[in-house]
């Protein structure tokens, strides 16, 4: 099972969950099980084309999805995939 | 050279090896730009004061509110209704009166950037929106300047230097901003107090290193900080080849033109009601069904009577019990989540769903000055 860790602004699409463990073999599984599980997450994660979005990253433990397969990135037990979306608060 | 003043006031920074008579000349010679006064920018700019930054500028514009001293320490119950780089202004200079301060009192935009970026060593970005935190990016980038970020929601923040040298950019992380609508703002989403004072310091004291050259910064390294959990988490950041920090394809743009985050007021389209209507239809007893969609602890401070409550969350669960052939009018605090709220309906096949414009916010404005705004 891999952890997948919900961000603050996202919870209130997977039951206020913050984090979700999922039996899958890959990030692309992983993020695809837990879309089926909260189908709301879904638009807030994929575009219309089912890409992730541009200001939502994915990572497996420290390093980002982009920068290894991508949605094919390995997963297995121990690992914890975050997803960190863009937040812009600070002078409000 | 330091004053002899400026030795007695600084000697705990002067009797330490890491900062000493060097890295406090370094402080006094550095000039630092604060964008944004507010909750992050309120303890960066006290602190930075403090240490003897020796010029610090203030990007702001806003006027202090009642709701905003919760968290933004800097400025006081004295200061409701005053410009915040003034009330800013008068606490550092209560601190420290040996630091220069120059106010610029504007909102940053593509044509003044530059010009107001240019004189400065360090950027810390303390705003509050998608647009400007681009634009300071691309600003730093095109003027080779670190911008040392923050960013902070609900109990959450983020904290990064972009753009030093060598180093990944904001958007090596995140592309582009976000359509409007997908990311609730703090506005809506609210900010736990403490947060920014916690990581408004983070920010302060990378300025701080890298003023001084100490220690490891934090560059190429996102810090996640759940307050909650009382957790740092640390995520690896790369400088994407293809991105305009290492193409050097930079072009200052105005996101807010097509982003629509800052503009205030959008015009009234179809399928919207303004809260002095919605007022008309109940005292006229029209039949309709009032849809507050916000989270029970929001409608615990104030309440529109005829509502009915259905948090966002539960609408697709309860859209079941709802007569699709019934007229709604949904509201939230300000629009954002009614707006989503009435799309959900409609894709259900609901013909008559109208948005409450201003939400709550707007009620108590126009309607009934007794609903508390939050
Ligand atoms: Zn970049």
């Amino acid at each position: 099972m891999a952890k997948i860790l919900i961000p603050t602004p996202l919870r209130q699409f997977a039951e206020k969950n913050n984090s979700v463990d999922v039996a899958a073999a890959t990030v692309g599984e992983a993020l695809a099980s837990l879309t089926t599980q909260f189908p709301d997450l879904r638009k807030n994660l994929f575009n219309d084309e089912g890409k992730l979005r541009s200001f939502v990253n994915v990572y497996v433990n420290d390093e980002d999805i982009r920068y290894l397969q991508k949605d094919a990135t390995a997963v297995g037990d121990g690992d914890t995939i975050s997803i960190v979306p863009s937040i812009a608060g600070g002078r409000c | 050279m330091l004053t002899q003043e400026e030795v007695s006031r600084y000697s705990r920074h002067l009797i330490m090896p890491e900062v000493g008579v060097d890295g406090q000349e370094k402080l006094k010679a550095a000039k630092v730009l604060l964008i944004g006064t507010g909750g992050l920018g309120a303890p960066v700019a006290m602190y930075l004061a403090a240490a003897g930054v020796g010029t610090i500028g203030l990007v702001d514009f806003d006027v202090v509110d009642v709701s905003n001293l919760q968290r933004q320490v800097i400025h006081g119950t004295k200061d409701i209704g005053k410009k915040k780089i003034d009330s800013a202004e008068e606490t550092m200079r209560d601190i420290n009166p040996l630091i220069k301060i120059v106010k610029h009192e504007v909102a940053l935009t593509s044509e003044n950037a530059l010009a107001i970026m240019r004189d400065y060593d360090i950027i810390a970005d303390g705003t509050d929106n998608f647009p400007t935190r681009f634009l300071i990016n691309d600003a730093c980038v095109m003027l080779n300047k670190p911008n040392v970020y923050a960013s902070i929601f609900r109990f959450e923040g983020q904290a990064t230097i972009f753009a030093a040298d060598g180093g990944p950019c904001y958007r090596c992380l995140y592309p582009e901003p976000p359509p409007p609508g997908l990311v609730p703002s703090c506005a809506e989403g609210g900010v736990l107090g403490i947060l920014p004072g916690v990581v408004g310091l983070i920010q302060a004291t990378e300025v701080v290193k890298l003023i001084l050259g100490a220690g490891e910064p934090l560059i190429g390294r996102l810090m996640l900080y759940d307050a909650l959990a009382m957790r740092f988490r640390e995520l690896k950041l790369r400088k994407n080849p293809e991105c305009i920090c290492s193409t050097g394809d930079v072009k200052l743009i105005d996101y807010d033109h097509f982003c629509g985050i800052q503009k205030p007021e959008p015009p009234p389209v179809v399928g919207e009601i303004s809260p002095t209507e919605v007022k008309t239809m109940i005292d006229s007893r029209q039949d309709f069904i009032l849809i507050d969609v916000r989270e029970p602890h929001e409608f615990q401070i104030g309440r529109i009577p005829t509502s009915n409550l259905i948090p966002l969350g539960e609408l697709p669960k309860r859209i079941a019990d709802l007569d699709p052939n019934a007229h709604y009018v949904l509201h939230c605090k300000m629009g954002g989540r009614s707006a989503k709220g009435c799309d959900a309906l409609r894709a259900a096949g609901f013909k008559r769903v109208f948005n409450m414009t201003g939400g709550i916010t707007a009620w108590s404005e126009q309607v009934d000055p007794t609903v508390p705004k939050y």
